[in-house]
Parts: structure tokens; C-alpha cells; sequence
């Protein structure tokens, strides 16, 4: 058994193939026991208040369970997405067991109770009734967040080349930004209001602020920190200050431009909710503060996770756009 | 190779002029005197080394003569103009590569094209100059794959390619390893007497200054100031153990202040 649990849980790293002589995805065959442990408490045991959707979760973890107990033997001939799903195998393990605990301490037991906790029946069946709405959200959520964090990056961009390049803008600009960065969105509610003309706008300008700032600190420093023998190089073979901003300057320092678009994105996101208190109408962040206000946590939960896949999945998206970007680093971090 | 292409190697070289140049740093609000008095003419498609203890001035010399600063006092002149600023007529080369490491090997080759505006003309020269330094088969590397030499024939080649008309090498093949530096040393005679531009070398490797240069100069501590001349007639190709160099060698080990016994 120990030996078992080593492969499972210490296993991953050093056995990318976690598959037995005979072809059997260990792992999968696993998690198809603990989610169908899930499945199985869910629908056996009573519960002890009446939550939405206690079979239609019941059945999506059997579903689980069968699709796990398929991979269990089919996952070798899948290629790279098997290779993927047998790097993930002990999560998914895990997965099933934490669902089950889930389930037991809220629906079953009711140890962590109504209304501030939810079982993931009760998420479930937010999905299942309100799509709709939670769909729209997003929509309009990823167009605030669109306008705001593409035009904040930009401002934020340019005004730290600038910065990092040009002693008399790092003059007056620098304890300016020093400034202003620290300051929480919120703070800003009342100017933005008298200064832009709806609140759309000035919603789009919280989320701006708040994505453009670090990258525009750490562009400044990164061109600040090139090598100044790069100059004289470039000088020498005849550059004029253009070149030596654009073809200079700048890709010397996206590494650190790229660390400043990672913070702006986490920041954006910390700020939606902020910026979608001015009067907005739908989205993800008006969704929490509408349903926090009802105590609906259920559906804050639920807006909660789609909110963080979202925000995971443009994380991985700007490393996959650093990576291409970023090549030649490879050998030198 | 085909680097001198139909003009001859006089139009494609420069004298050098240095005269009466004293130059000053200001570090931490010390003044810092790194020359005093330097005055040297350079024939054009001459081949000079400068010798010296190390932090003496040298390189300093070769940042004014490439432009990047001017001096202090005195003037440096390329066929009598003044050097005021940069030109890819009169390149550096560091004693690091100092590559661009986000460029492929051809792509920092191309710099000195693309920065002016010559890339699409000229881009077949990029070829011809890498494989002047042997480095055909590496033009997509990047420069953090490539071994101490070959950047530095990289770096090389990215000042070849503008045919400069005077190269200015500062400590070149310092960090390279003895082997490596011999088979560079050779590399560099090669594309001096073919290409025929004015070459400045900066070094503190006594028989490497005797092995290429036609004249060997000695400066002397900091502040710098010209020490010693020496003339050095042999033809090339030059062997170390010839008996004129080895007792040139000695001669100059002594105006650097080191006894014959090393």
C-alpha cells in the first residue's frame, strides 16, 4: 500500500510514465476509485439540507469515474495529451478525494454550514440555472478587462521606455509613478468619476492603472539596466538613437517587461471587482458583489472559479507568448 | 576572400592621428587622469599594438579613436578630420564578445547593415563575411550557443562586414583559451592582409603584440604616456621562438618593468 501511495503522490517527476507492464494507467484506474467514492456518497447518503443538484453531481462524478477507468487503459495511445493526463494523473486522484470530503463536511454532515459554505452540488447547480447570466458576465467582463488591460500595458510600455531611456523624463516621472503606484483602485473612484465621461470609462481606466503601472516600473528598469557596452556596439556600427531604443533598449529589457505584464495581470484581475462596483450592469465582478449582497455565496463561489480559469488560462497564454518571444534566454536563466 | 573587392587596399584604410591627448575621468567626484600627453601617428593600413600594464589608458586610447568619446585635451584625426563621433568606418571590438544575445548569429552580423539602412543592398555580404570566419554553419545560433571563440569570430564578423577602415581591438582574444587563441591570433593576420584595413590592437600579451603587429608601442602606468617604440620587420608568417623576437620580447618585458629572469 505504501508503496503505492509513493508511486501516486511522489511519483510524478521522476515517472513520467506511470503505466504498469501491462498497459494500465495506475493513477487513472485511482481516480476512477475516488471519484466513483464521491459519486457514491453523494448519492447514498442523505442530506441534511436540501441542495440543487445532488444527482446531477452524482452522476458527473460517475461519468468521471468512467472516463478515468476508460483512460486507465486507453491513455497510452493518445500521445501528447496522454503524456499530459499521466503528468496530472495524481491530481486527478486527489481531485476526486477532495471532492468527496467536500461533499461529506457540507451536504452530508453539514459541518461547515449553509449559507457561507456550499457543497459542489450547490455550485453545480448555479452553473446549471444561471449559465446564462454567468456567460453574459463574462462577456462583458472580458471587455472591460480587454480595453483595460491592453491600453494600460501600452501606456504603461511606452511611458517605461521612456522612463528608463530619457534622464530628464525618469526626472520628473519616476517619483510621480512612485507616487501613484501604491495607491489602491478604490481610491481613485472619486476623481475618475468628475474625470471621464461614464462610468464604462472609468472603470476602464481603474483596470488600466492597475495593469499598466507595473509594467511600466519594471520596463523603466530594465532599460535602465542594459548593458551600456550594447550602446557603444550599436553606435559604433552606426546606430542612431532610434535603433538603439527599438532594436536596442527595448529587447533588452522585455525580459523585464515580461515579469511587469505578469503582475499587471494578476493586478487586473484583483481590480475587476473594484472597477465594476461604478455602475456597471453585468459582469464577473458586479456577479460577486450582487450575489455577496444577497448572500448567494454559492454563486460567488461558482463566479469565483470562472473567474480563476479564466485568469489562469491568460496566464498561461503570456508564458506560451514568452516563451516565443524569449528564446534566446534559453542557456542563460 | 573577396573582401577587397576591385579597389585597393590604400582607399580602404585610414592613418590615425593622435596628438598631444591627455584625458580625464570624473569618478565619484575624484578626477581621474588616464592619459597624459599620448601622441602617435598611424600609417594607414598599419598594423600597431599598444602594450601596457592593465587600467593603464589603453582602451580609453581606442574609445577616442573610435569616437565614443572625445578627449580631453589634444586631438584624434582619421586622414587629418577630427574625430568627433562614431562611425562604422572605425570599429571596436571588445575584449568581450558583447554579442546581442536576442539576435541570431546572422542578425547581429546584419547591426551594422540594417542600422544603416544597408541591409537589403548588402545583405549577401553577411555570408561572405561569415564564412570568412569560418562560421557558416552557425548563422541561426544564438550567441549563448556558441563557444568563446566563435563568438568572438562572430563579433569579428559583425565588424567586417561594414568594412571598416580602421579596427580597433581592444584585448580581442583575452578570455579565450591558449589554443583557441593562437588559431584566432592567425585568423585576424589573414583578414588584416586581405581586407587592408588600419588595425589598433589593445593588449598585455607581449608575443602577441610581436607576433602581429609592424609596431609595437608601450605605454606606461596610469596616467598613460608612450614608453617605448618598436619596430618589427620580420615577415610574416612569424614564429615565437624566432631569435629577433625573443630578444624584442625581452627588451620590451623590461620597459614594462619586468625583470629577463621571467
Amino acid at each position: 500500500m505504501s508503496a503505492a501511495v509513493e508511486e501516486t503522490f511522489g511519483g510524478a517527476g521522476r515517472q513520467p510514465f506511470a503505466l504498469t507492464a501491462a498497459g494500465i494507467w495506475r493513477n487513472g484506474l485511482l481516480a476512477a476509485g475516488t471519484w466513483f467514492l464521491a459519486a457514491a456518497l453523494t448519492y447514498g447518503l442523505p442530506d441534511v439540507i436540501v441542495w440543487g443538484a445532488t444527482d446531477a453531481f452524482a452522476a458527473v462524478m460517475l461519468a468521471g469515474a468512467g472516463v478515468f477507468l476508460t483512460l486507465s487503459v486507453t491513455v497510452h495511445r493518445l500521445g501528447g495529451l496522454g503524456r499530459t493526463l499521466v503528468h496530472y494523473g495524481p491530481w486527478f486522484v486527489v481531485l476526486g478525494l477532495w471532492l468527496a470530503a467536500w461533499e461529506v463536511l457540507t451536504a452530508k454532515l453539514g459541518w461547515l454550514p449553509k449559507p457561507f459554505f456550499s457543497p459542489p452540488q450547490g455550485l453545480l447547480h448555479v452553473y446549471v440555472t444561471d449559465w446564462e447570466r454567468l456567460l453574459i458576465c463574462v462577456a462583458y467582463t472580458g471587455r472591460l478587462w480587454g480595453l483595460g488591460f491592453f491600453s494600460g500595458i501600452l501606456v504603461g510600455f511606452a511611458a517605461g521606455v521612456a522612463l528608463g531611456w530619457s534622464k530628464r523624463f525618469a526626472y520628473w516621472g519616476m517619483p510621480l509613478l512612485k507616487l501613484i503606484g501604491p495607491v489602491p483602485a478604490s481610491a481613485w473612484i472619486p476623481c475618475t468619476f468628475f474625470i471621464f465621461p461614464t462610468t464604462f470609462h472609468a472603470s476602464i481606466f481603474l483596470v488600466a492603472l492597475a495593469s499598466g503601472i507595473p509594467v511600466a516600473i519594471l520596463t523603466a528598469a530594465g532599460v535602465g539596466q542594459v548593458n551600456r557596452s550594447f550602446y557603444d556596439v550599436a553606435r559604433t556600427l552606426g546606430a542612431d538613437n532610434r535603433f538603439l531604443v527599438l532594436k536596442v533598449a527595448i529587447p533588452a529589457s522585455l525580459p523585464n517587461v515580461f515579469v511587469g505584464l505578469f503582475m499587471g495581470l494578476y493586478y487586473s484581475f484583483a481590480v475587476l471587482v473594484v472597477a465594476e462596483m461604478l455602475g456597471a450592469k453585468f459582469g464577473l465582478g458586479w456577479y460577486l458583489q450582487f450575489n455577496t449582497a444577497y448572500s448567494a455565496y454559492a454563486n460567488v463561489y461558482a463566479a469565483l472559479i470562472v473567474m480563476a480559469l479564466i485568469c489562469a488560462g491568460l496566464v498561461r497564454l503570456l508564458f506560451l507568448v514568452r516563451d516565443r518571444l524569449l528564446g534566446w534566454q534559453k542557456g542563460i536563466l | 576572400m573577396s573582401l577587397a573587392i576591385a579597389e585597393s587596399p590604400v582607399s580602404r584604410s585610414i592613418a590615425l592621428d593622435v596628438e598631444a591627448v591627455s584625458h580625464r575621468y570624473e569618478l565619484d567626484g575624484k578626477e581621474l587622469q588616464v592619459l597624459d600627453g599620448v601622441s602617435l601617428s598611424i600609417a594607414p593600413g598599419e598594423f600597431v599594438a599598444l602594450l601596457g600594464p592593465s587600467g593603464c589608458g589603453k582602451s580609453t586610447l581606442l574609445r577616442l579613436a573610435a569616437g565614443l568619446e572625445t578627449p580631453t585635451a589634444g586631438s584624434v584625426r582619421e586622414d587629418g578630420r577630427p574625430i568627433t563621433a562614431p562611425d562604422p568606418d572605425r570599429i571596436l571590438v571588445f575584449q568581450d564578445a558583447t554579442l546581442f544575445p536576442w539576435r541570431t548569429v546572422r542578425a547581429n552580423v546584419a547591426t551594422g547593415l540594417e542600422a544603416r539602412g544597408l541591409l537589403r543592398a548588402q545583405a549577401h555580404r553577411i555570408d561572405e563575411v561569415l564564412r570568412l570566419v569560418k562560421l557558416e554553419g552557425f548563422a541561426e545560433f544564438f550567441p549563448h550557443q556558441l563557444s568563446g571563440g566563435m563568438a568572438q569570430r562572430a563579433a569579428l564578423a559583425r565588424a567586417l562586414v561594414n568594412d571598416p577602415k580602421l579596427l580597433l581591438l581592444d584585448e580581442p582574444f583575452g578570455k579565450l583559451d591558449s589554443l583557441t587563441r593562437l588559431r584566432m591570433q592567425n585568423e585576424l593576420l589573414d583578414l588584416w592582409k586581405s581586407a587592408g584595413f588600419t588595425a589598433l590592437l589593445v593588449t598585455h600579451d607581449v608575443e602577441e603584440a610581436l607576433l602581429l603587429a609592424d609596431r609595437v608601442i608601450v605605454l606606461s602606468d596610469r596616467p598613460a604616456s608612450i614608453v617605448a617604440e618598436v619596430r618589427v620587420d620580420q615577415p610574416h608568417p612569424r614564429r615565437r621562438d624566432d631569435a629577433t623576437l625573443v630578444a624584442l620580447r625581452r627588451s620590451l618585458l623590461e620597459k614594462l618593468g619586468i625583470s629577463h629572469d621571467v
